[in-house]
């Protein structure tokens, strides 16, 4: 079912294009921009974009072939490999399903129907996303042992980053035009019945962009995989680096999670399909009326209420239990503020960074078909697969040889948080640009605006808040990134993910509890404003 | 829709490129003269220390560290593994003067590709030649034992050597941590001792008499204490630590140092180098001698519990004498062959 075309359900702005015809053609025709070349310009700021990503490909190129590719090869070339890729895809696939399940569920849920307390409901499903995995993966061993392994990687993993397809998916839920909806039920179909036929095929993209997201966080997760002790390949990767020193097996089994990046956004950009995503008039669209549940009110809080427990009240309790049992001692009000309002200031410039770089890539994959747009947008990815321990280590490898100057300061380690997170920022500015209605950049074109005044005028007006969403996410991601920060931060800084590590590598979580609790906290505002958020 | 929001990423854009700008005129980071320039001799200038060894204990002794080269010290804090990969990647260029490992292996691997600077015979001999570098590049700094942990009312006599532990009498009922990173250098020390072939055997019968996993050394001497387990591979400060929270009198876990110089009875350290290329080696070589004095060599041993290894320095705790243990004797620059082991640990099937 795609029907793409928009009814204009009260608004004269646009016409309605005749829903049959030339849609029915088969694949690439995208609603409007099938083969239209990109303008230059944004073909060259989402190529500086790239080529920003791919830099840490450069240095596990030069590290894996240091001795020969023939000794990279012996290295990777093993049934250990393969086993850890087992592991690991094993470990991505269970837990992209289950986030698929919980995010789109909640997103429905909240967005669309009179679920009591919506607006909490909404906030609280955002929130997991702000525990770190390694926070959320030690509660849940600490008070059960026998989770360790799969089953307790798993768990976490999915309690800490279904929000990846919760936000773009409720995101996709409040853009979506309610008139096909409504003209569904006017044809006879049952709630559900519309949902799957003509609410779900809208969700597609934003669903499997956020799929992809967890799919590449699992892949490169150490925190969680390492707490609950399953074995898999960025395991293998840290425990590489630290046994022998050497860099050439890290490098060169870094090298196959690219490649199976480079996969996964392949078969992400198939499962994508041609849905149309367009609703006319930007932010003027009637709300549609929430869904009333009837008798599913109970189970459906019952549902929300289990996702949140697990996720955010689970995780918050252990804290406060060991808050309580901190003592003054522990407590450094003032270390506190400072490293907040550092961890603040990174993050943010790390997710204005990231955001910018991400705009010209998502709206050329959004908006343009062929091979220049497809490769640009596979090498935002592509290096958000490698664990941030080996992206850490690339910077450190470019950054003494080519800009010794910015060398553990500030503006390196934001360049790696935009390295690292292109991709969270990517997909959910594509998303956000799908779902304005090119039509709109048509009329704008016509009445003489150039392609830039255009993506000025019209485009991210109409995509800002998807924008503002994935900004918010990166924000968050940011703010927990681990690895990287302590290789590149500069001398003597601190995070709260930095202060959470030293804090728990001691073994003092009383001390840690304060950093990990503010860190939720401060991630609970963009949650919040998300959560709030109506178009 | 809304405009607002285009102006305010506009704003957040300008402020990305200007704040950068702003702290990189205003860098406070390594101040000038960092990097190549090759800079300040004497006083003055900032030391650099890398420290795989944690903050808490470190930074009460960065005031008098200070005082004691005259230079400005600056710590970066991480994992001592994962400290040495960042100091082999940075090379020559490196910012860093001093590294404070956590254990041998880190300093090892960073003198084998050269990056350590030899220290001068006065510092080295204040430590036994066990503990420090053959060529002379590093020097240990605290000893850390590996022991056998027992239940003392239900073991009547513990095992004399990790030999006997895989023996049918200690089926099931000995805990340790495979991944814990003393255990791994103690199976690559007996690796050094025996060879691979003895080793591999011994791993492959240990774990055919299944022994308890635990995540980390702590968590192996609770199972001991609490009777869960009756034997564990441990380090030795572990109990010391439990024992000044809970009374010695309270633990009904025991220590046995194995003898003869068996490999259980391992002693691995925490030690120091110098990198190559120092601008501030005169304040460098006065720290590590600051390390190996008598006030530093007392605080760690008092903190942490580990052995000081400066001679003449006497830990505060009841430790037995460190020259009274048997320990295998191996040059410990060899327990960076980490690789190996870890290959060994999963062939066992342990990791």
């Amino acid at each position: 079912m795609k029907s793409s075309g928009t009814r204009g359900h009260q608004a004269p702005s646009a016409p309605a294009r005749s829903a049959p015809g030339p849609d029915d053609a088969p694949a690439p025709s995208r609603p409007g921009r099938a083969g239209r070349r990109p303008p230059l310009l944004l073909l060259a700021l989402a190529s500086a974009a790239a080529a920003l990503t791919l830099l840490p490909l450069v240095y596990l190129a030069v590290r894996a072939v240091e001795r020969g590719p023939a000794y990279a090869w012996n290295v990777v070339a093993t049934d250990r490999t393969l086993e850890l890729l087992a592991r690991s895809v094993g470990l991505a696939a269970v837990v992209v399903t289950a986030c698929l399940v919980l995010g789109i569920s909640l997103a429905w849920l909240t967005v669309r129907t009179a679920l009591p307390g919506r607006r909490a409901w909404s906030v609280l499903a955002t929130l997991p996303l702000a525990v770190p995995s390694y926070v959320a993966a030690f509660a849940w061993i600490s008070a059960r042992p026998d989770l360790a392994g799969f089953s307790g990687a798993a768990f976490a993993l999915t309690l800490v980053s279904y929000p990846y397809v919760y936000l773009p998916v409720a995101a996709a839920l409040r853009g979506i035009d309610p008139a096909q909806e409504e003209a569904s039920r006017a044809l006879g179909h049952g709630p559900w019945s519309t949902f799957r036929r003509v609410t779900l095929p809208q969700l597609r993209p934003a669903a499997a962009g956020g799929g992809l997201l967890v799919a590449l966080y699992v892949l490169s997760d150490f925190g969680a995989v390492s707490i609950m002790r399953y074995e898999t390949f960025t395991r293998a990767i840290h425990t590489s680096y630290k046994a022998s020193f050497d860099r050439t097996p890290a490098a060169a089994l870094s090298v196959v999670l690219v490649l199976m990046t480079v996969l996964l956004v392949a078969a992400e950009a198939r499962t994508r399909g041609r849905a149309g995503h367009a609703r006319t008039g930007g932010g003027t669209a009637r709300p549609t009326p929430p869904i009333p549940l009837g008798r599913l009110k109970w189970p459906a809080l019952g549902w929300c209420s289990a996702v949140a427990a697990a996720g955010v009240a689970f995780p918050a309790g252990t804290l406060g239990y060991w808050l309580a049992v901190g003592n003054s001692r522990t407590w450094d009000p003032r270390g506190l503020l400072e490293t907040g309002g550092i961890t603040l200031l990174v993050a943010a410039l790390g997710a204005a960074l990231t955001t910018c770089l991400a705009l010209p890539v998502g709206v050329l994959a959004a908006r343009h078909r062929g091979r220049a747009a497809h490769l640009l947008e596979q090498a935002a990815y592509a290096g958000h697969a490698v664990p941030g321990i080996t992206v850490g280590l690339a910077m450190v490898f470019l950054a003494v040889r080519f800009a010794y100057p910015l060398y553990q300061e500030l503006p390196l380690l934001v360049a790696a948080y935009a390295v690292l997170f292109l991709p969270v920022a990517v997909g959910a500015t594509r998303a956000a640009v799908l779902q304005a209605p090119p039509v709109l950049e048509d009329v704008a074109r016509s009445l003489g605006r150039g392609p830039l005044g255009v993506l000025r005028e019209v485009t991210v007006p109409l995509a800002a808040p998807g924008i503002a969403a994935g900004a918010a996410l990166t924000f968050v991601v940011c703010m927990k990134e681990l690895p990287a920060t302590l290789l590149l931060r500069p001398t003597g800084m601190d995070t709260l993910a930095t202060r959470l590590w030293t804090e728990t590598g001691t073994g003092s979580y009383a001390a840690a509890a304060p950093y990990a609790a503010v860190l939720i906290l401060i991630a609970a505002v963009p949650s919040y404003l998300l959560g709030r958020h109506r178009a | 829709m809304r405009r607002p929001s285009l102006r305010t990423i506009g704003a957040l854009a300008a402020s990305v490129l200007l704040v950068p700008l702003a702290t990189a005129c205003g860098s406070d980071g390594k101040g000038a003269g960092s990097g190549t320039e090759a800079g300040e001799k004497s006083g003055g200038g900032t030391l650099v220390v890398y420290s795989g060894r944690s903050e808490d204990l470190v930074a009460p002794l960065i005031e008098k560290l200070e005082k004691t080269t005259g230079s400005k010290v600056e710590v970066r804090y991480g994992d001592s593994a994962e400290l040495a990969a960042q100091l082999l990647e940075e090379g020559d260029r490196t910012d860093a003067d001093l590294f404070f490992s956590q254990d041998a292996g880190a300093l090892g691997a960073l003198g084998k590709e050269g990056r350590l600077a030899a220290l001068p015979q006065k510092s080295l001999d204040r430590v036994d030649k066990a503990f420090r570098a053959e060529n002379g590049d590093w020097v240990g700094v605290s000893g850390r034992v590996r022991v056998i942990a027992y239940h003392g009312d239900k073991v009547a006599e513990a095992p004399d050597s990790v030999h006997e532990l895989t023996g049918p009498e200690w089926k099931g009922k000995v805990g340790y941590a495979p991944t814990n990173a003393s255990f791994q250098a103690f199976v690559t020390g007996m690796r050094v001792l025996e060879g691979d072939d003895a080793t591999r055997k011994w791993l492959k019968d240990f774990q055919a008499n299944d022994p308890q996993v635990y995540e980390k050394n702590g968590a192996v001497l609770d199972a001991v204490d609490d009777g869960k387990a009756e034997l564990g591979l441990i380090n030795h400060y572990y109990w010391y630590e439990k024992a000044a929270e809970e009374g010695a009198d309270k633990l009904k876990a025991k220590l046995h140092f194995p003898t003869k110089g068996d490999p259980g009875a391992l002693v691995n350290v925490a030690g120091v180098g110098i990198l190559k290329g120092s601008d501030q080696s005169t304040a460098a070589r006065k720290a590590v001698d600051f390390f190996l004095a008598e006030e530093a060599q007392t605080y760690f041993a008092d903190e942490t519990h580990e052995y000081p290894l400066a001679a003449g320095v006497t830990g505060g705790d009841d430790l037995p004498p460190l020259d009274s243990i048997d320990a295998p004797e191996i040059d410990l620059s060899r327990l960076e062959s980490l690789q190996v082991t870890l290959e060994m640990l999963q062939e066992a099937g342990m990791v």
